[in-house]
């Protein structure tokens, strides 16, 4: 499992947390997440995030 | 030829509408005109360059000759945008040139207030709005330790816990009492300074700071009430204003932002306005997600398709990693009433109106889990 982050605001996906709020399972890899996802704090889209390490 | 569209400022807003844009229209031309350096950041990450230790090119998404070739924008630097004739459609620069458009897109920002100070060390004072202010605030900490921040609104209360991330000796002056006193109501203030305060910021609730006093070394900062703090530097962090001179002096119609309707347009059919400098339908909201919206939308409509849009109710996250914080501010002048639960720094407030409808919240700690199944609560601000 790993974390992303977002570039423009600093959101984390993680994950093993997944988005549930958006119908994003835990455990939902980062391959998974749709690509019409975008950030929940700043709206950029899954273009704009790159992997944080862990 | 015709003349081609013409983007004001290189910040969020800027780049993500050329981006936007270069996904429907790939040949029309575009002229990005900025007064910065053009380099691509991103400002919500300007609050957490010291606790990450990145110097100011380590923010740097793009250079100026990526973004050249990456959206095909004539994009020039150093370029001060002096005056606009909305009538003949041009807009004339500091360099004395006048350059034609077709369509015209203010997204040059806002500016900060000057910080309200007198004395000998305004040397010592700095304000971090764009890059190339954060470049020269991070010179200026080389080899110092003590920082005073003025405000603690949403930047300084981001700075004086990165700050003390950065080893940093921080102390905060707010005349409110509290912090961030127009986005939380007074028990989610008092979660987040008290989170603060255990990390190691030291708060002057009450007193304006008024005086910046030149010392041998340092500069002392004297407060209202007669106090008196020695640091090295001084951010101020009094709040910002969206720039509408230059759309003022045009004619176009100014509150407190540039007034665009739902499409982004301005008072004047070809002139659009968009994030910190504009004010939508009678929002103006200096925060990314509605930004990114505006870019969307804007993008579409300069490419031919009329589209307007959509403001949600959008949370904003404060970046305050002692204590996390999402809030929605209630409307201002709202009739209702604050119903708070709190355990520790974990604050869970939410406002009602007098129809017991949710309008607005305040979370902390843990609470902020909850912030996007409340925000789905709130209504659509248009």
């Amino acid at each position: 499992m790993k974390k992303w982050e977002c570039v423009v605001c600093g959101f984390i996906y993680d994950e093993a947390e997944g988005w549930p709020e958006d119908g994003i399972p835990a455990g939902t890899a980062w391959a998974d997440v749709p690509d019409d996802w975008v950030c929940p704090d700043c709206g950029v889209t899954k273009d704009d995030f790159e992997m944080v390490e862990i | 030829m015709a003349a081609p569209i013409i983007i004001i400022g290189s910040g969020l807003a800027g780049f993500n509408t050329i981006k936007e844009f270069r996904r429907h229209d790939t040949t029309t031309p575009v002229v990005m005109l900025t007064a910065d350096d053009g380099q691509n950041y991103s400002k919500p990450m300007l609050s957490t360059g010291f606790t990450r230790n990145k110097a100011a090119d380590e923010l740097v998404m793009a250079t100026v000759d990526k973004l050249k070739e990456q959206f095909d924008v004539d994009l020039r630097t150093h370029t001060v945008v002096t005056g606009i004739d909305v009538d003949a459609k041009q807009v004339s620069l500091d360099n004395g040139d006048t350059l034609a458009y077709s369509k015209l897109v203010l997204a040059n920002g806002a500016k900060v207030f000057e910080p309200p100070l007198k004395g000998s060390g305004l040397d010592a004072v700095y304000t971090v709005n764009n890059l190339m202010d954060y470049r020269r605030f991070r010179e200026a900490l080389e080899g110092k330790k003590r920082v005073v921040i003025v405000g603690s609104g949403l930047i300084g209360t981001e700075f004086s816990n990165d700050l003390t991330n950065g080893d940093f000796q921080v102390h905060v002056v707010e005349p409110a009492g509290r912090c961030l006193p127009t986005f939380l109501p007074e028990e989610a203030s008092l979660a987040v300074s008290g989170a603060l305060s255990e990390l190691g910021v030291t708060f002057h609730f009450g007193p304006f700071a008024q005086e910046v006093e030149k010392l041998d070394h340092g500069v002392r900062v004297h407060l209202s009430d007669g106090a008196t703090i020695d640091a090295d530097v001084v951010l101020s962090a009094v709040g910002l204003q969206p720039n509408i001179d230059l759309a003022k002096a045009a004619g176009l119609e100014v509150n407190r932002g540039v007034k665009v309707d739902k499409f982004l347009r301005a008072s004047h059919p070809d002139v659009f306005a968009l994030g910190d400098c504009a004010e939508v339908e009678g929002h103006v909201l200096l925060y990314v997600l509605p930004l990114m919206a505006a870019a969307r939308a804007l993008a579409s409509t300069l490419a031919g398709t009329e589209t307007a849009v959509k403001y949600p109710a959008m949370p904003i996250t404060i970046k305050v990693p002692a204590c996390a914080v999402a809030c929605a501010p209630p409307p201002l002048g709202l009739e209702g009433r604050w119903e708070v639960e709190q355990d520790g720094h974990h604050v869970k407030a939410l406002y009602y109106d007098t129809q017991d409808q949710l309008r607005g919240f305040a979370l902390t700690g843990d609470a902020v889990k909850e912030r996007m199944a409340l925000g789905k609560q709130l209504p659509d601000l248009f």
